[in-house]
């Protein structure tokens, strides 16, 4: 029968002790134990999101870096179009000026020379022209120089115009 | 509305009271039993082995720690009664059913104390009781229980001072020692305990649970370390049980909100002539049921495990009284029996730790329930 009546003494103590562990784990351990573990799990849990958050940002970060590779790409491309449709377009221009020129040279050349020619003709021609005066002269001088000769020629001459 | 609530508070407290009340008287009525079962006693010295004795002598409280042999350690008699005031002597005094009067300032000199089964009872001048002084008797010795109590509740302060103590300073290091071991237990009171059978208000009652849960388990484990300091059958005992059950009822009550009373005192949809002929009484009765099955629950678990346990070890004995031979052959067989049954008693000593916290932890639930649906 004992077993299954409760006694005085034992509630006393079983209260009392209970009571006291009961404040002090309260105050002294429960509290920093829990407190503790929702600090740490709160710190834990931050320490993942920010670790997502980071590997977001690094994918973002990834995805902007290709996309400023492949713009830098695109204008590198357009810049070296530019580049050599600029350089053709230089030498063109030059190859044309150069043709312009050299026609032009040449045009003057040959104009030069042309005028060189027609100058040249004109002095050989007045050139020839006193030469044969002068010659003439000459002939003039030695053929009219005695009396006999000038009776030849003019018999000569005389013979020669036939009276036709 | 304010002075409603401070109402509602008034009957919540004078619940707990009657709670308390009702508990009270049903020790006083303990030493008159006793008295009967002292003359049943069989004198000490070498007869034979009583399975039966032996075992109610393990599993009951005593005044004396029993060793082995004649050799038992004393624990200190604490009574008080009022006109003798308080009076401290060891149990040794006691010893072999004798009487002891050795204290002076006694104005009824003539009597003494002895022991009666486990009760300190006053003796007249010839060795028989004298009811009407033991009733007048009370009785706060520092007996085997109340001897592991104590010790399991000075434990406790200390195991979890140092527990707490890793959480103090720094509390972003990861756990180490002592503090690992019990920290992942501390996490499954709360995340599968109080937070999915109080919901919301769980952190109030967290510090309750904790205490309750490792309270009962150090002493259910004390229990079934069979060397001296240990070995008591505490939770297997009614008084702490029924200790315990009161405490998680007088928190149930004094968190029990309105939602609470009017669903399990006035059903909502259930004509009235229902209400109070029929589930009032019986709700009211659910009220009182709820934390006695929670003392009953854990105190045959723990009581019937020593039994068994202490059983299969006194066939030894028994068998033994026949034949010598029967005796050493059966003892391997209830070796390993006495062994399979604390192995089966540790896996018990949890989970009667575990049921007893999470069967609160749901009444504190249903207590705290606030009326959101019907």
């Amino acid at each position: 029968m004992d077993l299954i009546l409760p006694s005085f003494g034992l509630i006393f103590w079983m209260t009392l002790t209970f009571l006291v562990v009961f404040f002090t784990l309260k105050k002294f351990a429960w509290k920093p134990i829990l407190s503790g573990l929702k600090d740490r799990e709160q710190s834990i849990q931050n320490a993942l999101d920010s670790a997502e958050r980071a590997k977001l940002e690094m994918a973002a970060l990834q995805a902007s870096n290709e996309k400023i590779l492949q713009e830098a790409r695109a204008e590198r491309d357009s810049l070296l179009k530019e580049a050599r449709e600029t350089k053709d377009a230089i030498i063109n221009e030059a190859k044309g000026k150069a043709q312009k020129e050299a026609t032009k040279l040449i045009q003057d050349a040959r104009e030069a020379i042309q005028n060189e020619k027609a100058a040249a003709l004109a002095e050989l021609k007045s050139q020839v022209a006193t030469l044969s005066i002068e010659i003439a002269e000459k002939i003039l001088k030695s053929e009219l120089s005695s009396d006999e000769k000038q009776k030849s020629l003019v018999n000569n001459m005389l013979k020669e115009v036939s009276l036709n | 509305m304010t002075t409603g609530i401070k109402g509602f508070r008034h009957f919540k407290s004078l619940l707990a009271a009657i709670a308390l009340l009702l508990a009270v008287p049903s020790f006083s009525y303990a030493g008159d039993t006793a008295s009967t079962e002292a003359s049943a006693k069989a004198p000490e010295g070498k007869e034979k082995f009583n399975a039966g004795d032996m075992i109610i002598e393990h599993v009951s409280d005593a005044h004396s720690w029993h060793i082995a042999g004649n050799f038992s350690i004393p624990l200190p008699i604490i009574l008080y009664s009022k006109d003798r005031g308080l009076m401290i002597f060891s149990s040794s005094k006691l010893k072999h059913g004798g009487v002891f009067k050795g204290l002076e300032k006694d104005p009824n000199s003539a009597n003494g104390f002895k022991e009666s089964g486990v009760h300190i009872v006053v003796a007249n001048e010839d060795g028989t009781i004298n009811k009407a002084e033991t009733d007048k008797l009370w009785d706060l010795s520092i007996t085997k229980n109340a001897f592991t109590i104590l010790m399991a509740g000075f434990l406790l302060i200390i195991v979890f001072l140092s527990v707490a103590k890793g959480y103090k300073q720094g509390a972003m290091t990861a756990p180490k020692g002592i503090q690992s071991f019990f920290e992942p237990v501390v996490q499954f009171i709360r995340d599968d305990i109080a937070l999915p059978s109080i919901g919301k208000k769980y952190e109030k009652f967290m510090p309750f649970l904790l205490t309750l849960f490792f309270f009962i388990l150090f002493l259910n484990v004390f229990g079934l370390i069979p060397f001296f300091p240990f070995g008591a059958n505490v939770t297997g005992n009614i008084t702490i049980t029924m200790t315990l059950a009161c405490f998680t009822f007088i928190v149930m009550m004094a968190n029990s909100g309105k939602a609470y009373w009017s669903h399990t005192l006035w059903m909502p949809g259930v004509p009235a002539v229902v209400k109070i002929l029929i589930l009032g009484p019986i709700e009211t009765l659910g009220i009182i049921l709820k934390p006695f099955t929670l003392l009953i629950r854990i105190f045959a678990n723990m009581l019937a495990g020593h039994i068994v346990a202490l059983s299969f070890f006194s066939l030894i004995f028994i068998f033994g009284a026949i034949n010598i031979g029967a005796g050493y052959g059966v003892s391997v067989v209830s070796v390993i029996f006495t062994i399979i049954m604390l192995l089966l008693d540790t896996l018990v000593a949890l989970i009667q730790a575990y049921v007893f916290t999470l069967l609160s932890a749901m009444y504190f639930g249903m207590a705290t329930e606030e009326a959101e649906h019907h």
